[in-house]
């Protein structure tokens, strides 16, 4: 912890305010690409400590908010299954599909299990032998590894009783999809560390270059986030593009190559649909043809669902950074926590659902 | 489930659902125990009662620190106490699984006994019914309470003023993530012991140290933020507290960093909030010094005004933020 809390230091905040308050001359728009590094910004107030500037604006790297309705369409097709455990990391219970969200589910007496890994549905397939497990795989390049060893494993432990549905999403393509849109105002990239620490950061360099953005793999702590902050406006204000890190401590430019190798043994590339965004080509994973056995589209025979999105909802556009919250006729008013039209609103690093929760409505 | 997590979606369900049916004075405080006078027909003399009823039902029934038993007495005991009330006698109604072991029925009425001699209290009536294996998860106790409120007490969530002082008892978060802990769903370990005490002879102790206590509160469920959002409606009030004031164990900090939770959104079952006028804010800490349950109590804020009912919060860095209620069961995030 004490190590943590250096990254809190209130000193530290202060001397990255400060230079970054010296370095900036112009208006600068800048993405932080994760829903972590948002809730990190709204819940420290870090935006009310930076020069007017900088406009902050919020990313599509909320792995909960971006799984498309039709998935969570087909999870609970496939939850409300008899003799079927479905499980799933805890924030993906709340979000609405077309017609209720997985806790409803599980209150009209699916069976649907809340676990922390990938590999802690493998263990409730061994021990029950007699149900089918199927686990929600979700999630950026950074759960993409363990999910892949969780097929990996049943396999080795010959496990004909689990599967995935997957929703593996990519953050490369996303951010060329959002650099290349009419309306874009990205300026610079906080690249999402956690995403970095798995995949390095060398697919970015070429991203920086083509549109001219600079991107810096940022952490999540204060001063993490500030720091980033800083190397981006340097950039700027120099009128130079380059991928730089300023989150050395845990990420390397290669990244984790043993994380990746296990990524491509079990996943390939392809085309993806990001919830109230829409279909982003090579955004996604699906697991490889030969190992088709694991996949539990198919198995439940859950191929065509033709979901409903809410007409008020602007999470597209809030994922994309072309509006905030605030724009949103429905926030605070149809569109609650408790009531959420839309996934930003229900998960824990979604950005409505942060600025809800820590008093953004005016 | 998110309506039993005592944040915003339990508030529903009591304003929608039960205080529209129930509707009464004592009822509409919505304190955590009702407060009553009993007169004896034509007598002058009359009596302020507390009275309260809580059930319980927790997943592992033993956990570190404590178990359903000890639970059962404490909450309700707590309950009493914050209204300043003595309390004294406590009724039990027991819904037994059919197949529980009788030994593990007989440790918890030991320790229900055990936790009412640490209180003072007589559990003094009961009720037993059995339902069939699978129509309940092992044993769930509900309790009643009955307490006396000394003349010349005060104490209302309602009773909140512009200028008090926040205190609060102790560390935040042991209860809640003690008892997460002893699930083993969690795979990982750690130190950390619920904090399940009865808080009445605490209570007493701020009493005598300090008159003017307005408000006192045990923050179970939904945990600081939830209970002084709570008071900060009752009173009609905004509060400002402070981030680097509210104590927490490095423990519980990291645990709660681990699982994307939050300290002040975490359950507690021996830690009380007290909303005191600030010139005796002061003999009141002291006085909680000086008690093994109020060692590490702090002064975490302000009740700062009237025209917004809100609560905020002071960052280490200087900026302020809203703290809200708990809004529906806190989930483990994904990454």
């Amino acid at each position: 912890m004490k190590y943590l809390d250096q990254y809190r230091d209130a000193g530290l905040v202060r001397g990255l305010v400060a230079e970054i308050r010296r370095t900036i001359t112009q208006p600068w728009v800048i993405m932080e690409i994760c829903g972590g590094q948002t809730h990190t910004i709204m819940k420290y107030g870090l935006d009310q400590l930076l020069p007017q500037e900088i406009e902050l604006v919020h990313g599509p790297g909320c792995p909960v908010c971006v799984t498309s309705l039709e998935k969570v369409d087909k999870a609970l097709a496939i939850a409300s299954q008899p003799g079927v455990i479905f499980t799933s990391y805890g924030d993906m219970l709340r979000v609405p599909g077309s017609t209720g969200d997985l806790f409803s589910v599980r209150a009209s007496g699916g069976q649907v299990r809340v676990v922390y890994s990938a590999l802690d549905a493998v263990k409730i397939a061994q021990e029950n032998p007699e149900q089918q497990v199927v686990f929600f795989a979700i999630g950026f390049e950074t759960t993409a590894p363990a999910n892949a060893m969780s097929v990996l494993q049943a396999q080795r432990l010959g496990l004909h009783n689990f599967s995935l549905l997957v929703s593996h999403v990519r953050v490369p393509p996303a951010m060329q999809a959002i650099l290349g849109s009419a309306g874009n105002r990205v300026q610079g990239f906080l690249a999402a560390g956690h995403v970095c620490t798995v995949m390095g950061y060398w697919e970015y360099s070429p991203i920086a270059e083509r549109y001219k953005v600079p991107i810096v793999v940022t952490g999540f702590e204060p001063a993490d986030i500030l720091q980033g902050i800083l190397y981006t406006v340097r950039e700027l204000e120099n009128g130079t593009h380059t991928a730089q890190n300023a989150y050395p401590r845990v990420v390397a430019y290669q990244g984790n190559q043993s994380a990746q190798k296990i990524i491509h043994q079990v996943f390939e590339e392809c085309d993806q649909n990001w919830r109230g965004i829409g279909s982003i080509p090579g955004s996604g994973w699906r697991l490889k043809p030969e190992l088709a056995a694991y996949d539990a589209e198919p198995r439940f025979q859950v191929g065509a669902i033709a979901p409903i999105e809410s007409p008020l909802c602007i999470s597209g556009k809030i994922l994309q950074g072309l509006q905030k919250p605030v724009d949103c006729p429905a926030f605070n008013i149809q569109c609650t926590p408790e009531h959420p039209l839309g996934a930003t609103m229900v998960s824990s690093e979604g950005t409505c659902a942060a600025y809800y929760r820590y008093g953004r409505s005016k | 489930m998110g309506h039993g997590s005592g944040g915003r979606m339990s508030h529903e369900l009591i304003s929608k659902t039960f205080l529209a049916a129930f509707d009464n004075p004592a009822l509409k405080v919505r304190d955590d125990a009702a407060s009553v006078t009993i007169h004896e027909k034509d007598s002058p003399i009359s009596t302020r009662l507390a009275i309260s009823t809580d059930s319980h039902v927790v997943m592992p029934l033993f956990f570190p620190g404590g178990d359903i038993g000890r639970l059962a007495v404490c909450g309700t005991v707590n309950d009493i106490c914050m209204l300043g009330a003595i309390p004294q006698y406590l009724t039990a109604g027991f819904v037994l699984e059919e197949g529980l072991d009788v030994e593990i029925l007989r440790k918890v009425v030991a320790s229900m006994q055990a936790a009412a001699a640490q209180a003072n209290v007589q559990i003094i009536a009961g009720d037993t019914k059995v339902v069939q294996n699978g129509k309940a998860d092992g044993l769930y106790i509900n309790t009643a309470g009955i307490g006396m409120i000394p003349s010349g007490v005060n104490i209302s969530g309602a009773n909140a003023q512009p200028g008090d002082a926040i205190i609060v008892s102790g560390t935040l978060g042991d209860h809640g993530i003690a008892v997460l802990v002893a699930r083993g769903e969690l795979n990982f370990q750690a130190e950390i012991v619920s904090d399940v005490e009865p808080l009445n002879e605490l209570v007493a102790a701020m009493l005598e140290a300090a008159h003017d206590i307005h408000v006192l509160r045990d923050p179970t469920r939904g945990g600081l933020a939830t209970s002084l959002n709570e008071i900060a409606i009752q009173s009609q009030v905004s509060m400002l507290i402070d981030e680097k004031a509210i104590p927490v164990k490095p423990a519980v900090a990291a645990a709660c960093e681990m699982l994307g939770f939050d300290p002040l959104y975490v359950a507690n079952e021996g830690k009380l909030i007290a909303i005191v006028a600030q010139d005796q804010a002061d003999s009141l800490l002291t006085a909680m010094h000086n008690h093994p349950q109020g060692r590490d109590a702090a002064l975490i804020g302000i009740v700062t005004g009237k025209q917004e009912i809100e609560v905020r919060l002071k960052t280490a860095y200087g900026t302020t933020r809203v703290v809200d209620m708990l809004c529906g069961e806190m989930l483990p995030r994904i990454c």
